[in-house]
């Protein structure tokens, strides 16, 4: 059989050359999305990874207006662009659109993003979830899954790692009654791409948060990223949920695989499959995915 | 058109006049009543422009020209005036006007609008004001014709834009290699600003008559041989201290430094190098060094005058400051008391 060669269509917003690691999730799911959003949009761009490795000045990946404010502001520029396209009538067809890692996202730039939420900004926040402030080396945040060892919620002989569950941020979103809030992965490239479309097509604020693998961060080989990402959907802890006016509208239903899966090839879990206390904290991550199966019926 | 206005009502006025396209405000004490009134003209429909009601002062805070309604540091909490405030972030770029009363707290918001949007300039401008002193008093103020601030504020053309025909990245990162230069760049930007911050008030003044100094003002000090300097609605007071002591015989005058960022040292040295003694009045003090301001002004003199300068921190969390504070201050700067804090209380001292 004669092989095809290998080709996609390059998005004007997001070019390559850019300095992310090998396997980088966050990098292959902005292409997509920027893929879907096009060329008429402005972007803005909270601190963290994805501002780094895009814009090491004169260098640029970005052939659509972006801006960069602070670590806790990207939601408030974006308002600010939204209204100043709106008072100028461009808003019919010029997207705006705001970028923030977790830590920006769940931590530092809660307020401003749930302001921007209430007032009903026409803006697509997104938040990708790698699960640490990954950018200035694995420290945790709010999105940190229970018992990851991060270098602030380190395992050790008196610790198995971060002791609080995963913030439930998109819940959070749509207690908001915005229109339209999706958890997303990167590994699920259609998906992907749908619920951005879907997103692009309603006014008011949206909010997606793809789950984005990390090599470095979670300790996993560069070529596994799409496997990874896969692995946190089909074993529950990262469900992959719609909500639409407040309500689950719909749910990606899953494999049910056991967490070890997902979480065995990680270095950030490891240290649960070396003593008999870690085995135990197995129990309670299984029982924060069935959980999450449950509440969220990921199981036909 | 004369009114009998408060100054937070003239400070919204004012912008309003400079008809912005979006305004983003979030009230917080002594200010509250400049977002409030900014919010019933908006909702009046006097000015056609989207307003942003943010979550919070820092959300508010991305923008091109700020209010800062100057009100003291916690702890202790305290929402009266000081300077302690904006004279926390002297050295973040931001360029600093000090209004003296709330006619020209509203021609400050007038000019800072010249001034940030100015393609030499493009940094951010903060018309600070004194929170209560100021903006719960009411005064007469002129308020201009909209037709006179159309005038003198165009439209504003961006040099740079968020424009999807013409994408920029802007707030790019900059690494050990170049970041130097790009904060050399913003030094030389803030210090060339000094002449378009005097050029706008010349501009002002041949537009609207009114003329409060440039980046100081000298008020009697020709042949004074004590100079109080003042930032702020102080200023006021020290103008009518100097009226009341030079009717004495005494020869001081007053010198309100209009414009803290940039500083402008030569035009000070040249106003204070033949008098006798300087005295600053701080409204801030710089924890664990001295007074901001007068070391400042020492820095600026070094090696071009011996004229003595000392600094009287006053005025702390909305303590008046009268003429006894100002009289204080002089005669202790002419005993040779350099750093000090005039009118303490020191029975509450003693019983703390």
């Amino acid at each position: 059989m004669a092989t095809q060669p290998f080709t996609y269509e390059l998005s004007r917003g997001f070019l390559p050359g850019h300095r992310a690691c090998a396997g980088c999730g966050q990098a292959a799911a902005v292409r997509m999305i920027m893929e879907v959003v096009g060329p008429d949009c402005v972007v803005t761009n909270a601190t963290g990874c994805l501002e780094v490795f895009s814009t090491p000045y004169p260098e640029s990946a970005w052939g659509v207006p972006w801006i960069h404010s602070l670590f806790e502001n990207a939601a408030s520029v974006a308002a600010g662009i939204e209204a100043a396209l709106r008072k100028q009538g461009r808003l019919e067809t010029t997207r705006v659109l705001a970028f923030g890692g977790d830590g920006a996202t769940v931590d530092i730039g809660f307020g401003a993003l749930s302001g921007m939420m209430e007032r009903g900004h026409d803006i697509l926040y997104v938040c990708y979830d790698n699960e640490a402030y990954m950018n200035t080396g694995v420290q945790r945040s709010g999105s940190t899954p229970f018992a990851a060892s991060t270098t602030t919620s380190p395992a050790g002989r008196a610790s198995f790692g971060e002791d609080r569950p995963k913030k439930n941020l998109p819940a959070i979103c749509a207690a908001h009654g915005i229109p339209y809030v999706a958890t997303a992965s990167v590994s699920f490239f259609a998906d992907l791409k749908r619920k951005v479309r879907k997103a692009l097509g309603i006014r008011g604020p949206k909010y997606l948060q793809v789950h984005v693998p990390c090599p470095p961060g979670w300790g996993y080989p560069e070529k596994d990223t799409v496997e990874i990402g896969k692995l946190a959907v089909e074993c529950g802890l990262f469900p992959l949920v719609e909500w639409e006016d407040g309500e689950v509208t719909r749910v990606r239903k899953i494999k049910k695989v056991p967490v070890e899966e997902y979480l065995k090839p990680q270095r950030r879990f490891r240290h649960l499959f070396r003593t008999e206390e870690g085995k135990a904290k197995l129990a309670d991550i299984q029982a924060l995915a069935d959980a999450n199966i449950e509440k969220y019926g990921l199981v036909d | 058109m004369k009114k009998m206005i408060e100054g937070s009502r003239a400070v919204a006025e004012a912008v309003a006049l400079c008809r912005p396209d979006v305004i983003s405000a979030y009230p917080i004490t002594p200010q509250t009543h400049i977002v409030e009134e900014l919010s019933q003209i908006v909702a009046d429909g006097q000015l056609d422009a989207e307003y942003i009601r943010v979550e919070s002062e820092h959300s508010a805070a991305s923008a091109c020209l700020i209010t800062g309604v100057n009100r003291a540091l916690s702890a202790p909490l305290s929402i009266w005036n000081d300077h302690q405030d904006t004279m926390g972030i002297r050295d973040t770029g931001w360029l600093q006007l000090y209004a003296e009363n709330n006619q020209e707290a509203l021609d400050m918001h007038i000019q800072a609008y010249k001034i940030a949007e100015d393609d030499r300039v493009l940094l951010p401008v903060m018309v600070c004001m004194d929170g209560f002193i100021l903006t719960h008093t009411y005064e007469s103020v002129d308020m201009p014709e909209q037709e006179q601030v159309d005038a003198f504020l165009p439209k504003y053309d961006p040099l740079y834009r968020l424009d999807p025909e013409d994408p920029y990245t802007l707030g790019a990162y900059i690494g050990p290699e170049l970041f130097h230069e790009a904060r050399y760049v913003m030094q030389q930007d803030c210090l060339a600003s000094k002449e378009v911050v005097k050029e706008v008030a010349r501009e002002f003044k041949e537009a609207f008559g009114r003329w409060g100094g440039d980046v100081i003002e000298a008020y009697r000090c020709d042949d004074a041989e004590t100079i109080v300097i003042g930032l702020g609605s102080v200023v006021g007071t020290l103008k009518d201290w100097a009226d009341a002591r030079r009717a004495e015989g005494q020869k001081v005058g007053a010198l309100k430094l209009r414009c803290f960022r940039p500083f402008p040292g030569e035009e000070l040295v040249e106003a204070v190098s033949g008098a006798k003694q300087v005295v600053v009045l701080e409204k801030a003090v710089g924890m664990g060094a001295q007074g901001i301001v007068a070391s400042e002004l020492r820095s600026a003199l070094y090696g071009r005058s011996t004229v003595p300068v000392s600094c009287a921190i006053v005025g702390l969390g909305g303590r008046d400051v009268t003429f006894n504070t100002i009289d204080e201050a002089c005669k202790r700067a002419g005993a040779g008391e350099r750093e000090f804090f005039a009118g303490l209380r020191t029975e509450a001292l003693e019983e703390a």
